[in-house]
């Protein structure tokens, strides 16, 4: 993989000297480098990993290569899901790797302690698949952006779409965490501002193991949904037992995951996910671009991308189209070009950067289909609806300086 | 929690129970292990996932690899199939490794379990991804049974008769027949015993084979209702290294009876107070450590 890319590298950089593009004194080193940090081997891998590098060269091919007459360079590495690590491989890409800006970081703790370094160095950093809320509340940074979407849009998504349905009773299986507690924390909110009643919580151990004592305990309070307010392989293992003793099969009680990629539906498979609700900035199969984009990723990997993955590539395309627009790869002027713009590709509709890095943008309420429904492999989801930005995203807050001046 | 009805109270005790069968089995295969050849073996967690793949490999994945879409190999043959490999490789694992470590301090024997198993996980997330696959139980054992307080998946009831009959048979083979009696005696004064004319290196070779196919047996068994995933041994297996702990380490009863009694707390713990069901396991842990160290069921030496 490396060596291809490293390949890529040289042949383009070829046809720029080819073709007597003067790499504008406006690129910084006469090259614009995009670096892809996140997870390659571990828990993260599967909606993020090797597919977020293919999702940026991408979104690279797209803008033939070059801007502003300068190459443009793609390097990827393993965060190992360790802020070290992170940060050690981030200091070394800005001092001698050139590297102009930094993307997707699925866990949000690498995500912290690159953005904090590459506001000292004056570079970018963009969330594709870092969804923790101190990115754009106390942590929030001038340089940074949070592309693809937050844990407290994700959490009200589902919760107002049910609530408007009239499911208006909750029972909450969270992950005993920091991350389940601000998940559960923001629906249950949500379902007490607007009419419905927690009628209790199960917090469970990390990672869970047998979810059926909780789900047996969720199913016998007859609540309407059954939220789960964790993620992954957690998220994955409720499911399918829940599945096993028959819950959430009905009209009368549903199960809606807060955090779910449709890897994890994928890898339950539909006659376990079936009919469950959930919510995801990206859908592959929601219109004809973004078909298109999926079939050019699908090419190159034989999967279709999660959310994260197609967040790679919008945030790295518009990246680019920000430097050609604003004529300087300086992540300052960058950044400001990127608030002014309204952001609408393949991925993200109606997109506008705050202040504060949130990319506020439309987002979709799916429910899994049937296995009769689905035509095809990766053809999992029905959209029910398109939840606008301003709707689910969270208001600036107070804590993050930025929002002070507006 | 005043709420609590007794049915709801039976049908968690049972949930309870299911959870304990596996680290019946789990505890017994580390006991054993440790019991004749003093490793620690941190394979364990490796080696039932190991097993759990292998079902999935032959149910879903064989017949296309062969370019025989229809040949499968159904869930009863898994059973079988599955932890002999298991156990084979594990046999390899000892011949080739382990066997150079045994005239050294426990901890190496660790140390190498561990790495061994490190590496066998990373293979597994390297070529079958994390987010893991999912296997369906036998038609036969799809849908629940009504057992009176609950509706029971009967996958489930046929884990606990399994297990169940598997752990009363290796106790039985262990501490009731003259096998059982040469291996004991293989642990206690090696030397001897090969003057009585056994084999003492190969019995080692097998016992271990065996601990490990019992791990082998409980991770397909655990295929149909955990999803089947590089990862899901070794968040078991802290568990049931404490159910061995508190077991008295080398008791092959005191594990199976350990790993029972510590689902049922586990279960009831869930019941009312979640988040501490992990660590209830491990403060009876403390509390055995403090007033019996040698275990429940450990002679004091």
């Amino acid at each position: 993989m490396r060596s291809r890319v490293i390949g890529c590298a040289l042949g383009l950089s070829l046809a720029a000297l080819a073709s007597g593009a003067v790499a504008a004194d406006k690129v910084s080193d006469g090259v614009v480098k995009v670096g892809i940090l996140n997870d390659l081997s571990g828990i993260y891998s599967d909606f993020t990993g090797r597919g977020s590098a293919v999702a940026a060269q991408i979104a690279i091919d797209e803008m033939g290569g070059m801007v502003l007459g300068a190459p443009v360079e793609l390097v990827a590495a393993d965060h190992q899901n360790k802020p070290d690590i992170a940060a050690n491989l981030a200091r070394e890409w800005f001092d001698q790797g050139r590297v102009d800006m930094i993307a997707d970081f699925p866990t949000s703790s690498t995500a912290l302690a690159v953005m904090e370094i590459a506001r000292q160095k004056n570079r970018v950093t963009m969330l594709s698949a870092g969804v923790a809320m101190a990115a754009i509340t106390d942590k929030c940074s001038p340089l940074s952006a949070q592309w693809m979407v937050n844990t407290y849009a994700l959490a009200a998504g589902t919760a107002k779409a049910l609530l408007k349905a009239g499911r208006k009773s909750w029972y909450f299986v969270t992950a005993d965490y920091t991350f389940g507690h601000s998940l559960e924390k923001d629906a249950a909110a949500m379902v007490e501002a607007e009419g419905g009643k927690v009628l209790g919580v199960s917090r469970h151990p990390f990672p869970g193991g047998d979810f059926s004592s909780y789900m047996l305990k969720a199913q016998g309070t007859g609540a309407q949904v059954i939220a789960l307010a964790n993620a992954g392989n957690d998220t994955i293992n409720a499911v399918k037992q829940a599945a096993e003793y028959g819950i959430g099969r009905s009209d009368k009680q549903v199960i809606a995951p807060l955090l779910t990629y449709i890897t994890d539906v994928k890898s339950l498979g539909l006659a376990k996910a079936q009919d469950m609700y959930l919510t995801e900035a990206f859908y592959w199969d929601y219109d004809d671009r973004s078909r298109a984009f999926a079939e050019k990723y699908f090419a190159r990997m034989k999967r279709m991308p999660s959310a994260s993955q197609a967040a790679v590539y919008s945030a790295v395309l518009s990246y680019l189209k920000a430097i050609q627009a604003v004529g300087t790869d300086e992540a300052g002027a960058v950044m400001t070009q990127l608030r002014s713009m309204t952001i609408d590709d393949a991925v993200i509709r109606n997109g506008r950067l705050r202040a504060d890095g949130a990319l506020v943008h439309d987002l979709l309420l799916l429910q899994v289909k049937k296995p009769a429904e689905s035509k095809r492999d990766w053809d999992f989801y029905h959209v029910k609806a398109v939840l606008k930005g301003d709707e689910v995203y969270p208001k600036p807050s107070d804590a993050c300086p930025l929002n002070a001046k507006g | 929690m005043s709420d609590i009805t007794l049915q709801a109270f039976l049908a968690q005790l049972t949930i309870g129970l299911i959870g304990g069968c596996f680290y019946a089995m789990l505890s017994m295969g580390l006991a054993i292990i440790f019991g004749l050849l003093n490793i620690i073996n941190f394979t364990h967690g490796a080696q039932f996932m190991m097993a759990a793949f292998l079902a999935w490999i032959g149910l879903t994945q064989i017949g296309p690899w062969l370019g025989q879409p229809d040949l499968q190999v159904n869930f009863w043959l898994a059973l079988v199939l599955a932890p002999a490999l298991v156990a084979v490789f594990g046999m390899a694992v000892e011949r080739t490794l382990l066997r150079r470590l045994y005239h050294l301090d426990h901890l190496y024997g660790l140390l190498l379990t561990f790495g061994v198993a490190l590496v066998m996980e990373g293979g597994f997330r390297y070529a079958f991804g994390v987010s893991g696959q999912g296997y369906e139980p036998p038609e036969i054992l799809q849908g629940p049974v009504d057992v009176g307080f609950m509706l029971l998946p009967k996958y489930r009831v046929f884990v606990v008769v399994a297990s169940l009959l598997i752990c009363l048979s290796t106790w039985y083979l262990f501490e009731r027949t003259k096998l059982g009696a040469y291996l004991r005696a293989g642990t206690e004064n090696p030397r001897l015993l090969q003057a009585f004319g056994i084999n003492v290196p190969v019995m080692i070779t097998l016992t271990y084979g065996f601990g490990v196919a019992l791990a082998g047996i409980a991770g397909v068994l655990a295929a149909p209702i955990m999803q089947v995933t590089p990862l899901m041994g070794g968040s078991l297996l802290n568990i049931v290294f404490a159910v061995v702990v508190i077991g008295g380490l080398g008791s092959i009863l005191g594990a199976m009876l350990t790993g029972l009694g510590l689902g049922l707390i586990e279960g009831l713990t869930k019941m009312v107070y979640p988040e501490a069901s992990t660590v209830v396991v491990f403060v009876i842990m403390a509390l055995a450590l403090l007033l019996r160290p040698a275990g429940l069921f450990g002679r004091e030496a």
